[in-house]
């Protein structure tokens, strides 16, 4: 087995867990709201309209979109709690649909029948007509099961653990492996949860025509058998995890996902107990720092002040760190230091190509620009620090191409661009030999990797003890170096992480 | 009995009535036949008399109490009821079908099933080989004796019966109606029978009511109706049994 595959299986038990546990306790809780709901919107028409309307507009808004509207309805709150409220209100639609058509379909004789016969209603109910609504309920349940299981996955991005770690994260390393499993994982449990709720519809549709349980025996063994598997699987993968003493955040990119292991590291090297969580969107890991339900991530001073304080204008790299230090502690989050590396854009030209040209910083590329093409990723030629670089040093190129990242790099290396709007740490500049341009008049922003933590964090001497190490050890060049052998040199993670342990181990 | 006093059933509130100002008594013993058009009201009066229906206004008793004054689910498990197409639970066995009553009153295990054998030798199923069978693998007329042996298990005075032998071929209707006659007159029940058939209801009843747009126009014998009809209406459903049953008489006579 390649080391890169036992990596990712290594992780099945606990992705496995996160995935189950949050399935199966939406799907629980979908039941438990969804069939009464359903009762009651069969039995009342002025109920049932405005109650499978909503549910039925929850259904339409994108998953994402539910999942980030409950992270803010709960204050910030990432994990657990916000992914399974999302994906219950998901599962109840066609929970809820079903159980009103199926009880609206049970014959009108028969529940006629009941009546005459003297059943009072909650005996018609539960004697006669949930047994025969019960084949087309179940059928609800299993293609409520079966979104569950796929929308699941994308509860990784609000800090929940789920095969979609797999998935997310292997698609910013590039590691397929890990898109793979994962994906294979997930189909799997949406499978098997669509073979085991199909033989009890089964079951359930040969009962609503009296067929006696003996005849049911095989299919009855099937559910029984997987079922049990289900409740191993959870048994063995719910080893009561310890609660950790600290959670690492992470942005999802690859040099996140090295910091965040690298962070982890040494504090579990401290004697801490933990857990990563990485994966999320800024707006919502910034938020958990000041919640405390992530105890520390790595955060840019250029996005802080773009992004956060929208703020314009750029008075230099001390005083954008100063700043936004001060504007992360108003918000209530710590600034442990910096690492040392700033990840900004940076104009870049193949060396080959600058050396010819004579070209070392933006201000030599203004007389020639005329003659050149640039290369810039989605959002680039758009942003405010573009027109800053354009006005300060009177940059007209001849072309300005707009490139997927991947894309932009290739195109530079053969030469289809001079210059391109590059990531400073990004890996790749140094793969493709790329030089940085200098940018004397500061019109680029700086981006200082700046470690943030919550305060209860914050206050613990050996947190910050453990921590100290990083601070400032961290080269522009060590960053992209392990950038590298993620992304370039197709490495694991835990590959660069070592890497840059073996940095900031080596005496200074 | 039953006794329907100035029953009046209206469902828009009294702009038309269902059922119009009714009376009528139906002693101990007697097969009633309620006959009458769709729309007649001959099911409406039918549902009164065990509430699946409430009358607007007037009173009806069954032996003597008034049903509104009684628990809704005990006046309907004291009171046998036959519908068209049996409506028997599709989920349930024969046995269990003919159970439904007697589990509702708490009857003993073994007494229920003591009294299912009974019931169905009664309506002619040995209980032995339909005891397990369920709806879908019984022919109409099967199902139909199911529902009346389900309707007499509790051993109910009074059994309502709507167009029960309706969706029946004419041989087994013909079969059924003569064995429940039998039934009837053995357990001496007191039946009300909903038919659009004036021969079936010639033939099973004892007296026949007959209804109209809400009105109920007569009441008496199959030879009082023949003899002294005093509607229009009740003269024109005699006409087409009388005229059959001449034509048989011509045909039966030819024969021999």
């Amino acid at each position: 087995m390649s080391p890169v595959l036992r990596e990712q299986l290594l992780l099945l038990p606990e992705y496995l867990q996160g995935h189950l546990a949050l399935t199966f306790a939406a799907l629980g809780a979908g039941i438990a709201m969804s069939v009464p709901l359903g009762i009651v919107a069969s039995r009342s028409p002025r109920i049932r309209h405005p109650l499978l309307a909503t549910v039925s507009l929850i259904q339409t808004v994108p998953g994402l979109a539910i999942l980030a509207l409950v992270v803010a309805m709960l204050g910030g709150q990432i994990g657990f709690l916000p992914a399974f409220i999302a994906l219950t209100l998901y599962s109840m639609l066609p929970i809820m649909r079903n159980t009103v058509s199926g009880l609206e379909g049970v014959p009108a004789e028969v529940v006629e029948a009941a009546r005459g016969i003297g059943l009072a209603p909650r005996q018609r109910l539960w004697k006669v007509e949930l047994p025969l609504a019960l084949p087309v309920i179940v059928a609800g349940i299993r293609t409520a099961a079966v979104w569950t299981v796929g929308m699941a996955t994308l509860s990784t991005l609000v800090g929940a653990s789920s095969f979609g770690n797999y998935i997310f994260i292997g698609i910013q390393t590039r590691n397929l492996t890990a898109v793979t499993v994962g994906s294979l994982a997930a189909a799997a449990l949406a499978i098997l949860l669509d073979t085991l709720i199909g033989s009890l519809q089964w079951i359930a549709e040969r009962r609503a025509i009296g067929v006696g349980l003996r005849e049911l025996r095989r299919a009855i063994v099937l559910a029984v058998t997987l079922s049990l598997a289900f409740a191993m699987a959870l048994f063995f993968t719910l080893k009561p995890a310890p609660k950790p003493d600290f959670i690492v955040g992470g942005k999802p990119f690859t040099e996140q996902y090295i910091l965040a292991s690298l962070l982890a590291e040494r504090l579990t090297a401290e004697g801490f107990l933990v857990e990563q969580n990485i994966g999320m969107g800024s707006d919502v890991i910034f938020n958990a720092i000041g919640s405390g339900t992530v105890d520390l991530y790595v955060e840019y001073s250029g996005t802080i002040w773009g992004s956060f304080m929208r703020r314009e204008g750029n008075p230099g790299r001390a005083e954008i760190t100063e700043i936004t230090q001060t504007f992360v502690r108003e918000r209530g989050l710590n600034p442990v230091g910096l690492a040392g590396f700033q990840n900004r854009y940076a104009l870049a030209m193949r060396r080959e190509r600058a050396e010819e040209l004579g070209v070392v910083s933006v201000q030599d590329l203004a007389p020639l620009a005329s003659m050149l093409s640039a290369g810039g990723d989605l959002e680039f030629f758009g942003r405010s620090e573009w027109k800053r670089l354009q006005s300060l040093y009177d940059l007209d190129f001849a072309q300005e191409l707009t490139f997927d990242a991947a894309l932009m790099y290739t195109a530079v290396e053969a030469g289809q661009v001079d210059v391109i709007s590059a990531y400073s740490t990004d890996g790749r500049v140094a793969a493709y030999d790329l030089v940085l341009l200098e940018d004397p008049r500061q019109a680029l922003l700086s981006y200082d990797a700046m470690l943030l933590a919550s305060s209860a964090a914050a206050q613990d001497p050996r947190f910050t003890a453990a921590l100290a190490p990083v601070l400032g050890a961290i080269s522009d060049e060590s960053m992209r170096e392990a950038n590298k052998i993620v992304d370039v040199e197709g490495r694991s993670v835990s590959e660069a992480t070592a890497y840059l342990q073996a940095i900031i181990n080596k005496p200074r | 009995m039953i006794e329907l006093i100035h029953v009046q059933k209206s469902f828009d509130g009294g702009a038309s009535y269902a059922v119009a100002d009714t009376c009528l008594t139906i002693p101990r013993g007697e097969l009633l036949a309620l006959i009458g058009e769709s729309g007649s009201g001959k099911t409406t009066t039918l549902k009164m008399i065990n509430r699946l229906e409430e009358p607007t206004s007037g009173q009806v008793l069954v032996a003597g109490r008034d049903v509104l004054e009684q628990n809704l689910q005990e006046l309907r498990r004291n009171i046998g009821y036959v519908f068209q197409g049996a409506g028997l639970f599709p989920h349930h066995n024969v046995a269990r079908n003919v159970a439904a009553v007697p589990e509702l009153l708490g009857w003993s295990k073994e007494l229920i099933e003591a009294r299912s054998r009974e019931v169905c030798d009664l309506v002619g199923l040995p209980f032995d080989d339909y005891a397990r069978r369920i709806p879908a693998e019984l022919s109409g007329g099967q199902q139909q004796r199911v529902g009346v042996a389900r309707a007499l298990a509790a051993r109910p005075d009074v059994l309502l019966m709507d167009e029960p032998f309706g969706a029946l071929d004419p041989i087994t209707r013909a079969g059924l109606q003569e064995e429940f006659r039998r039934i009837q007159q053995e357990l001496d029940l007191t039946v009300v029978l909903v038919t659009h058939d004036m021969t079936e209801a010639m033939l099973m009843a004892d007296r026949i009511a007959v209804m109209q747009g809400g009105e109920l126009l007569q009441v008496g014998t199959a030879s009082e109706l023949l003899i002294h009809p005093t509607h229009d209406y009740v003269t024109q459903l005699m006409e087409m049994p009388r005229r059959r049953a001449e034509r048989l008489e011509r045909l039966m006579r030819a024969a021999e």
